[in-house]
């Protein structure tokens, strides 16, 4: 690890400042990314500014939203009463991610900001667009079994490896921040992450400096009916190959409105938009339900390994619809 | 850079390199060798310690970002010669082989049991609204909420059972 200096400050807005003034300086919060990345040189920065004692850690709950701070733990997130009553898909979503251990280091902010664990971006010796632009992608033609096929480029086929933010796709949360020049801005989740495109390097909206000081999700009443599901090659402490986050407005066997979000088969948190328009009104059946994930993978891109993935992802979105269609609640 | 770290009740005042991690601070300055490093990257939790009241890893926390925090290891748990319940348990339902992980599985299995008794969910929770209980709670729970500590030597049936035997005593008493 290269040399660093570890700095505190007292106040949000000094925390924006102060990395703002570096160009290689970071926000350190759980440290789960950033000291991993850290020891193994796929990230140098020169300077650490410490946000985790900066009031950021608090749930906030009123009966129109949940404003969750940045630096809540995922664990604080996801055992909280009111977020397992409102939205399970949240809680579900977290606990199905890393452990324990984790959890209670890693923070929310951190956790939308958190780096795929593509194998050529965590090694510095091979081709990777993400970790340096213009060097070439090793995963197009390597070992790719575990790699995205919706929202990919040809620059980068890298997923986005987080279970949470599945969630607040389909819960539209919002991204609150503050900028270094004192302003600040919201978010809408669905607009933070960016697909690799061109640019892979660049994987979120926010300008350098710019500090996430919470996330609200709105009170959505349909999400006591929702439901995370991940398929992995372990039971447990596994990233997903495929994952599904749904929520389910039913009036008797019939659908209001559906939500669908996918994870670990696209290098963003995805959001299946047209497949959800194409449940509106119909009957919650298993069949209609396969209809809705052909139109979610309308379009999927496979490579020489991950062409599994495809046909995984339609029968995981079946199955996590069915389970939430079932659910007694 | 200075900070103090308060380990097992005892304040230290340090001077160290920024890019110290807690792990390293426990074992080269403060000569607390019982916390164990197995991969150094976050995934085999040999090195879990108690940092105000909840388990994490110490490879992946800097000593930095520790300052004027708690921290309890493996050498803050028993009573002069008197285990810890929890150490007493893994000794008698014979929980480890090489002992390598041993350590981070007691304070892992500690925090757990504590978790259970505040009725939080895990991932196997049939129903995350539920609150779970210790006297209901399956070895599925168990094996799930310990998932984070790997054992080499796979003592894990003996693991499951010194944490059961926490968990019934405390229902007991």
């Amino acid at each position: 690890m290269n040399a660093l200096t570890f700095e505190r400050v007292p106040a949000a807005a000094d925390a924006a400042s102060a990395v703002a003034g570096r160009p290689r300086a970071m926000f350190l919060a759980g440290g789960t990314t950033l000291v991993d990345l850290m020891k193994i040189d796929v990230l140098t920065p020169d300077t650490v500014v410490s946000v985790r004692r900066l009031g950021m850690s608090g749930i906030d709950v009123s009966d129109d939203a949940i404003a969750i701070g940045a630096t809540v733990t995922n664990s604080q997130l996801a055992w909280h009463p009111v977020v397992r009553d409102r939205c399970p898909v949240l809680a579900e979503a977290i606990l199905s991610g890393a452990t324990t251990q984790i959890r209670n280091m890693a923070t929310v902010a951190g956790n939308m900001l958190q780096r795929t664990r593509c194998p050529y971006f965590r090694d510095v010796h091979a081709s990777c667009n993400r970790r340096e632009p213009g060097s070439g992608c090793d995963a197009l033609d390597g070992f790719n079994r575990g790699h995205a096929v919706l929202g990919v480029s040809e620059h980068c086929i890298a997923t986005h490896p987080s279970d949470m933010c599945v969630a607040l796709a389909v819960l539209d949360a919002d991204v609150h921040t503050l900028r270094p020049n004192g302003t600040t801005r919201s978010i809408p989740f669905r607009d933070f992450h960016l697909a690799p495109g061109d640019t892979p390097q660049i994987e979120v909206t926010l300008e350098h400096g710019e500090l996430i000081t919470h996330i609200v999700i709105p009170h959505l009443p349909a999400a006591r009916r929702s439901h995370y599901l991940k398929v992995r090659d372990r039971a447990s402490y596994e990233f997903a190959l495929s994952s599904a986050a749904v929520v389910l407005d039913l009036e008797r066997d019939t659908i209001r409105a559906a939500r669908l979000g996918l994870g670990g088969i696209a290098t963003t948190p995805w959001r299946a938009t047209e497949a959800e328009r194409s449940l509106t009104g119909r009957k919650a059946s298993d069949a209609t339900f396969r209809d809705a994930a052909e139109i979610a993978l309308t379009g999927a891109v496979a490579r020489e390994h991950n062409h599994f993935k495809i046909e995984l992802a339609k029968r995981t979105i079946v199955r996590a619809f069915a389970t939430a269609r079932d659910a007694n609640v | 850079m200075r900070i103090t770290l308060r380990v097992n009740n005892t304040a230290h005042e340090l001077s160290v390199d920024s890019r110290l991690t807690l792990l390293d601070a426990l074992r080269d300055v403060l000569d607390l060798t019982g916390t164990k490093k197995g991969c150094d990257q976050g995934a085999c939790g040999a090195c879990t310690v108690v940092i105000d009241g909840q388990r994490v890893l110490s490879c992946l926390t800097l000593a930095a970002a520790c300052d004027g925090q708690q921290v309890v290891t493996i050498e803050g748990l028993a009573t002069g010669d008197e285990l810890h319940p929890m150490q007493a348990a893994f000794l008698h339902c014979d929980g480890f082989q090489c002992g390598y992980c041993t350590p981070g599985q007691i304070l892992s299995a500690i925090c757990a049991v504590q978790e259970v008794h505040a009725g939080v969910p895990s991932h196997v929770t049939r129903d995350v609204r539920q609150t779970v209980s210790a006297a209901t709670l399956t070895d599925e729970e168990i094996r799930e909420r310990m998932s984070g500590n790997l054992c080499r030597c796979a003592a894990y049936p003996n693991i499951v059972a010194a944490v059961r035997q926490v968990l019934s005593s405390e229902v007991r008493s």
